[in-house]
């Protein structure tokens, strides 16, 4: 730890402003950010979205739009300031001394050239090597990243790499050229959380076998306790606290970084707890932190409100001249489960596992293959189309994306009674009366409705869609993924709002995740979903504290914690990827047994 | 691919039926009779009758129509009412003047409004781009028969550097066939260029905003590399969509091009066919288009097909 501390910093960054052109002039968006990389160690740039986190690594690599951004300060790379350099000299710096990766990897490689190709490209244009030299160079690149088959997938595209094996493309690639320094922004944040872990060692292990400096960029403490040595923490534009990591997080000074750490929520910080814990809210001003209200006492035994039994749905595969059935999308299969009236089951799994199409199934969006569902009265399956309406007063959903789910030319009052006046529960003057009161119970104010959905933030607006959801006071909630694309903050708040809306209105609330940590503080009971089958299903405390499914075991051991004691642990996951679940025609699934572990957590038996 | 192009010629079965169909009763539902036309002073009622008798214009339309069909199917489309000749004889003579003044135009055409577009959407938001967008709108607003008439008046009767009118094959005679393609296949591509560079601009504009982009930047590719290798060829796939498009709108702009520098084309053809009710030929000419359309679209979606990888890998 000293040597690290007195090794000479790769890149120095000097009173960084980065501000962009706006009708009214320039606008501050990094406003005097200084901080060191040092030789081989990992610096964290935190924060929520709107941080400046990510304008400060493209202002590094001088990646914004020339005309529309003015970058001022120094970053000093080997004695040199890169902002004071030719383009041309800059451009020899790029992908050399300084790479980069990013978030988005199903978009960031060109879908027409062969991932081959794309990595060359570095070699040829930095290192002069040939065409030949280049390919085999790559090919060791890609097998020292661990795709398999390296030499003949060298000539396959982009589409045909799922989107772990294409961040690895990308770290491929900016490896290639052995550069100092290696920026990476958000560089696990689309995957799934296995697939998350893989990436991380991977980044570790070439950091170690390189020697170079990582620069990483992210907004989850959990992946900054584990692969920092040092952390910035940045809030609107500022660099608020920078420091060693176990600092930060144990003796952090400044308000926003201990709300943000309170906010987070942490895999294992519900052991003894018997109900959904409220986080803890911290003001961000002063940094006093109200603990959360005691936990509610455990729910009685009561009738399931929702009853699903050997629920199945499944989407063809067509191809060929005649477009002919060639196998089955098996995306639910023979799924059972209930739900009691204030309870909240929590359908957790990765992409693919069937979790949301379980929801819509339920409220039959998708039209489901075979199953029965019995919700509040209602026998879901063979309802027609009026009773169907009818039924839906029942269950709402939530969807993930606040800024897609709001229709943009509605102002929110419309939209919150839109549901209302269709189902001819009141007149308009009831209707807003209502919209004013559900809006006042989400946090926001009655005075609001007659605003456009563009002028609320993303938190906002997801209480929003939590109003129109409430507007037919249904008794059951799908809330698909619902607090996902929050920020750690919002995350907190709406997940606390929701808490008290069960409370007060006695919902239940079928919760939708990939998000274990999130799960484990909101959920009654938790159900793991695999490839379209539930493999574990009990109390929430039981199927934390005690897994038996070695997918369970897994989807656990990946999941980031923020502690900075896990500073360099490896998981050892094997390099396998999601399996996919399509089946040929007639495939008939294996009929699967359950074994029951204690009251009411059961465990599929291989 | 077999498969593919096996399934798009399927459905180009339907449509040139539902074409011919269209085609043959918007015909019957014209004013005018092509016999009073050809018979010209001629009223004797039993001459009219022996024409109409001899072409079979007394049949009902029904049975015309299968008459006609079968004799396409065949590769005859019987024999014009003017002139006598066999119409696909007709074809043969103007078709390949018109294909050549097709190819010429779409090189002006790309020439002009590719890089155009591209120029725009690199330089977005800066003189050069508002300069391209004039460009266009006024490419698009000037009609081309005006166009025509004023680059004749310059170039040919002011300046005599070309020819103003008349056409000569590429085969008998290249250097002059050129010189009187030059004026018609600029004009005629010239309304083309400012809609490709529209649409090369905004496809521009979409892919180098793309993720894959800055990644391409990151890697410290130079700004050709950047613009030409791996933007353009993406954004390339629209425009090639939209080229078989212009297609129809070539053939339109062809008719009255044709008219104006005189060129013995099937723009022509079809013209003097309508004005004298020469059934056949304008049958057969607009079949014959239907059919190029629907090839020059076959072209185009196996083009893009091609270029993009994961179509390809899906066939």
């Amino acid at each position: 730890m000293t040597a690290e501390m007195h090794r000479p910093p790769i890149l120095s960054v000097r009173n960084l402003t980065t501000s962009f052109r706006t009708d009214g002039g320039w606008k501050s968006v990094v406003r005097d950010v200084s901080f060191d990389v040092r030789a081989g160690e990992t610096l964290a740039i935190v924060g929520e979205s709107g941080s400046g986190k990510s304008v400060t690594s493209l202002s590094i690599m001088r990646l914004l739009a020339e005309n529309a951004s003015r970058i001022e300060g120094e970053v000093i790379l080997n004695n040199r300031n890169l902002l004071a350099l030719s383009e041309k000299d800059m451009r020899a710096v790029r992908g050399n001394e300084v790479s980069m990766i990013f978030q988005e990897p199903m978009t960031s490689l060109n879908p027409i050239f062969t991932i081959g190709r794309q990595i060359s490209e570095v070699l040829t244009r930095h290192k002069g090597m040939t065409t030949r030299e280049a390919r085999a160079e790559t090919i060791r690149m890609l097998e020292k990243v661990r795709i398999p088959n390296a030499t003949s997938r060298f000539d396959e595209y982009p589409h045909q790499f799922s989107g772990g094996m294409r961040q690895r493309v990308m770290i491929a690639m900016a490896l290639a050229s052995r550069p100092k320094l290696l920026i990476a922004d958000e560089p696990t944040t689309a995957l799934d959380v296995t697939i998350q872990g893989q990436i991380l060692d991977l980044i570790k292990t070439l950091q170690e076998e390189e020697g170079m400096s990582v620069l990483f960029i992210t907004h989850d403490m959990g992946v900054v306790a584990e692969i920092a040595d040092r952390t910035v923490v940045m809030y609107r534009g500022d660099a608020v606290e920078a420091g060693d990591t176990a600092d930060i997080f144990h003796r952090g000074q400044h308000p926003y970084t201990r709300a943000l750490l309170s906010a987070v929520p942490k895999l294992g910080s519900m052991q003894g707890e018997a109900a959904p814990l409220r986080f803890p809210v911290v003001d961000t001003a002063t940094g006093i932190t109200i603990a959360p209200p005691p936990a509610k006492a455990p729910l009685g035994h009561r009738q399931p409100i929702l009853e699903v039994k050997n629920l199945v749905t499944r989407f063809p595969v067509r191809s060929g001249l005649f477009s002919r059935q060639t196998g089955a999308i098996h995306a639910v299969e023979n799924v059972s489960f209930d739900l009691r009236q204030g309870e909240t089951l929590s359908l957790v799994g990765e992409s693919g596992c069937g979790k949301s199409t379980t929801g819509r199934s339920i409220m039959r969006l998708i039209e489901p293959t075979s199953g029965e569902i019995q919700l509040d009265g209602y026998n879901v399956q063979r309802l027609g189309s009026m009773d169907l309406q009818r039924m839906r007063k029942s269950i709402q959903m939530i969807f993930q994306d606040p800024f897609s789910s709001l229709n943009p030319r509605m102002t929110v009052g419309q939209a919150i009674a839109e549901p209302f006046l269709k189902h001819k529960l009141g007149g308009s003057k009831e209707a807003a009366e209502k919209t004013a009161y559900l809006l006042d119970r989400v946090g926001l104010s009655g005075a609001m409705m007659n605003r456009y959905p563009h002028e609320f933030s993303g938190g906002q607006r997801q209480r929003i869609a939590i109003a129109r959801a409430l507007s037919l006071d249904p008794k059951v909630i799908v809330a698909d993924e619902s607090v996902s694309a929050l920020d750690v903050s919002i995350k907190a708040q709406v997940c606390n709002l929701l808490l008290d809306l069960q409370e007060s209105l006695d919902l239940a609330f079928l919760f939708i995740s990939h998000d274990m940590a999130v799960v484990e503080r909101v959920s009654h009971r938790v159900a793991v979903m695999y490839l379209g089958e539930i493999v574990e299903i009990g109390p929430r405390a039981a199927v934390f504290e005690n897994p038996q499914h070695p997918y369970t075991k897994k989807l656990i051991a990946a999941v980031p914690v923020p502690d900075p004691a896990r500073r360099g642990i490896r998981r050892g996951l094997a390099d396998d990827e999601l399996k996919s679940p399509v089946r040929p025609v007639g495939f008939e699934p294996p009929a699967r047994q359950y074994r029951e572990v204690s009251a009411g957590h059961l465990v599929q038996m291989a | 691919m077999l498969v593919y192009i096996g399934k798009r010629l399927l459905v180009a079965i339907p449509t040139l039926l539902i074409i011919s169909i269209f085609v043959f009763s918007l015909q019957k539902l014209l004013p005018g009779d092509p016999i009073m036309a050809m018979a010209g002073e001629e009223r004797d009622p039993a001459v009219l009758d022996m024409l109409r008798e001899k072409y079979r214009l007394n049949d009902p339309i029904p049975v015309q129509y299968i008459t006609w069909l079968g004799g396409v199917l065949t590769g005859d489309l019987g024999i014009s009412l003017r002139t006598n000749q066999p119409v696909t004889e007709l074809i043969a003579e103007k078709l390949p003047v018109t294909i050549q003044l097709a190819i010429m135009s779409m090189f002006f055409a790309f020439a002009i409004g590719v890089p155009m577009g591209i120029l725009a959407a690199v330089k977005k938001n800066t003189a050069i781009d508002y300069v391209a967008s004039i460009l266009a709108l006024s490419g698009l607003s000037v009609p081309n028969f005006w166009l025509g008439i004023m680059l004749i008046l310059l170039i040919s009767v002011n300046l005599g550097w070309l020819p103003a009118s008349g056409f000569e094959s590429i085969f008998v005679d290249p250097v002059r066939s050129l010189q009187t393609m030059i004026m018609p296949s600029f004009v005629l591509g010239n309304a083309l260029a400012a809609t490709l560079m529209r649409h090369t601009r905004s496809a521009m504009l979409g892919v180098l905003s793309a993720d894959y982009i800055r990644t391409a930047r990151a890697k410290g590719l130079s700004p050709r590399q950047v613009i030409l290798s791996h933007s353009f060829r993406n954004a390339l796939l629209p425009v090639i969509t939209l080229t078989a498009l212009l297609f129809g709108e070539l053939l339109a702009g062809a008719v009255l091009t044709e008219q104006i520098f005189t060129i013995p084309g099937f723009g022509k053809l079809i013209v003097d066919a309508v004005f004298n009710r020469d059934y056949a030929v304008v049958q057969g000419v607009v079949m014959c288009t239907a059919v190029g359309f629907i090839v020059m679209n076959l072209i185009a979606d196996i083009l893009y097909v091609l270029l993009n990888p994961r179509l390809r890998a899906s066939l």
